[in-house]
């Protein structure tokens, strides 16, 4: 394992030293996608340079070349989530098409009028409409964990939802707009016990905690590699082999079939089952080496430095009167993500201002527009962190989020 | 502050003053345009109730909420329609929009717009061209509407 050095860090990531309107990019957006390093650049590269070729068709060595590549980040991702098999891991566009690709071939199989979904009041808006269009095509319901002041769940009110009508139980690890962490390992004993079926949402999680797919027992579990330092256009889909084989194709076409007929056709097993098409290779093969990168630095690591950063900024910004912080107070509890308001000032004034000092912050709903009806509002300021942002940057936005107060001239009423 | 030139060019005073000024603000007693203007987005919302008489804006007030940019252009555009008719309250709106999409200079809207012109600086941030743009454009599909003879509709920003 390496010595954690942010500013070691920092150089292999181009990216970071750009300036925007002449100030120093602080790049606090890290729960959209993050920045990738030279590493994942180079994979990407070196891979359209001196591999790219077809997968799983070409006879010849490039193509077995970049299938192999395929197949090696296949088997690291099964690693990376301590799966235990290769197999089960399907790639996708994104976690929303992952999430997608469950409601569709799982859920228009499996799924009966009165059956029951069951989903928390601060899902991400992938991990809620895939299910209404489910639920209105089947007659079946969909039901909300309630979300306490706090932003955390209320356990109690949950479990009276699990009922023996509930079929899926589909629920954020991390919510991306406060950064609440939910109990993730308690949340899947209760649904187990009432013999539910569960799904992750980990996009918020696996860029930043160690995830284990066997000790969790979760069902599925989706995540996108672009909030990890890997490039846009890949998800993942991890699944029990037993429901990924039972479960029906997602999207037609090459690659997915054994034989095809004019009147039928026969299809691949798992995971190509379920990866229609020519797969995002280069992506894949450049995620491979993102994996490799985060492994190197270590989840305990990263934690460390995330956590250190978000207390500061956490400590900091209460201290600010006219600023009200979303999501649990105890820092244990959420992730490097601070949702905040200023009294009397929207959210895009805010991010606007941040913008000109360079503060790259998010400033809207956050695709949680049930979360924000819940509290209230709609929108915040959200600032999220990863492994290579410093305490020098939280001191970077605490001074522009004083600029927007004397700008605006906000008053404690 | 100073150093700011930037930022002062945005949110220029009379932005500002507009953003906190009550005057436009609230809905007509009994209006013959009731035009809701939504921006998904962000969430802005902007009510503009129009009283109309002999086919002139007698009176434009708005309602809803939203950052320093929408609130204070509905504001300044509810000033500028007021004593126009309606044919020239929705040039003022496509000319205002012609400018804000730099389609045209903001140098020759007419007078009547002046106020109007503190949003230029709202070009420099494309992310928030829409925001000042919503009030116009509710203004344009409400009365595009009340021709057709209805009185309320719900414009939505895409």
């Amino acid at each position: 394992m390496l010595k954690f050095d942010v500013s070691k860090i920092r150089e292999d990531f181009p990216i970071l030293g750009r300036k925007i309107r002449g100030k120093n990019l602080v790049y606090f957006d890290n729960a959209s996608t993050s920045q990738k390093p030279k590493a994942v650049l180079e994979a990407l590269q070196r891979y359209y340079a001196e591999t790219n070729a077809n997968v799983h068709r070409g006879i010849h060595a490039l193509s077995q070349q970049a299938t192999d590549q395929c197949e090696a980040v296949r088997a690291q991702t099964a690693r990376f989530l301590h799966a235990s098999g290769p197999e089960q891991i399907v790639f996708t566009r994104n976690a929303t098409e992952a999430i997608n690709l469950v409601a569709y071939a799982w859920g228009r199989k499996f799924l009966k009028a009165g059956d029951e979904i069951l989903l928390t009041g601060m899902e991400h808006h992938s991990n809620i409409v895939p299910w209404q269009i489910l639920a209105q095509e089947k007659g079946s319901q969909l039901k909300f964990a309630p979300i306490l002041e706090d932003g955390c769940l209320d356990l109690e009110g949950l479990k009276t939802l699990l009922t023996p009508r509930t079929k899926l139980f589909a629920f954020t690890a991390m919510n991306n707009a406060f950064g609440t962490i939910n109990p993730v390992a308690e949340l899947l004993g209760l649904a187990r016990e009432q013999g539910v079926l569960t799904l992750v949402d980990a996009a918020q999680w696996t860029p930043h905690l160690r995830t284990d797919v066997a000790a969790w027992d979760c069902d599925f579990l989706v995540f996108s590699a672009h909030k990890m330092l890997g490039p846009t256009g890949l998800g993942v889909l991890y699944g029990k082999k037993k429901l990924l084989e039972s479960m029906d194709p997602f999207l037609g076409g090459g690659d997915m079939i054994r034989e095809v007929h004019l009147s039928h056709s026969t299809y691949n097993e798992i995971p190509y089952k379920f990866e229609a098409g020519t797969p995002h290779i280069g992506g894949i093969v450049a995620f491979g080496a993102a994996l490799e990168y985060l492994s190197r630095l270590g989840w305990e690591a990263i934690d460390r430095h995330e956590r250190g950063l978000t207390r500061y900024a956490m400590d900091a910004l209460s201290q600010e009167k006219e600023l009200r912080i979303y999501g649990p107070s105890q820092p244990e509890r959420r992730g490097g993500i601070l949702s905040f308001n200023l009294e009397g000032v929207h959210a895009h004034d805010v991010g606007t201002i941040l913008d000109t000092e360079g503060v790259a912050v998010r400033a809207g709903h956050h695709c949680c527009q049930p979360l924000m009806r819940r509290f209230k509002t709609s929108g915040t300021v959200r600032a999220s962190f990863y492994f290579y942002n410093t305490v020098d940057e939280v001191d970077v936005m605490l001074r522009a989020i004083r600029k927007v107060k004397e700008f605006f001239k906000v008053k404690v009423p | 502050m100073e150093g700011d030139a930037e930022l002062q060019d945005l949110y220029r005073e009379v932005l500002l003053d507009y953003f906190r000024s009550t005057r436009h603000r609230g809905r007509v007693a009994s209006p013959d345009i009731e035009s809701q203007g939504i921006n998904p987005l962000c969430g802005d919302e902007v009510v503009l109730t129009v009283s109309v008489r002999g086919g002139v804006v007698e009176d434009c007030k708005i309602d809803g909420h939203g950052c320093v940019i929408s609130q204070s252009s509905a504001a300044m555009m509810s000033e500028a329609v007021k004593g126009q008719t309606l044919e020239e309250a929705s040039k003022l709106a496509e000319g205002f929009k012609r400018a804000m999409l730099g389609q045209s200079s903001f140098d020759d809207l007419p007078d009547v717009l002046d106020e109007a012109r503190a949003l230029e600086g709202v070009q420099k941030y494309p992310a928030r061209i829409k925001c000042a743009l919503l009030s116009w454009n509710t203004l344009l599909l409400g009365v595009r509407s009340h021709k057709e003879g209805k009185k309320e509709v719900q414009y939505q920003e895409k």
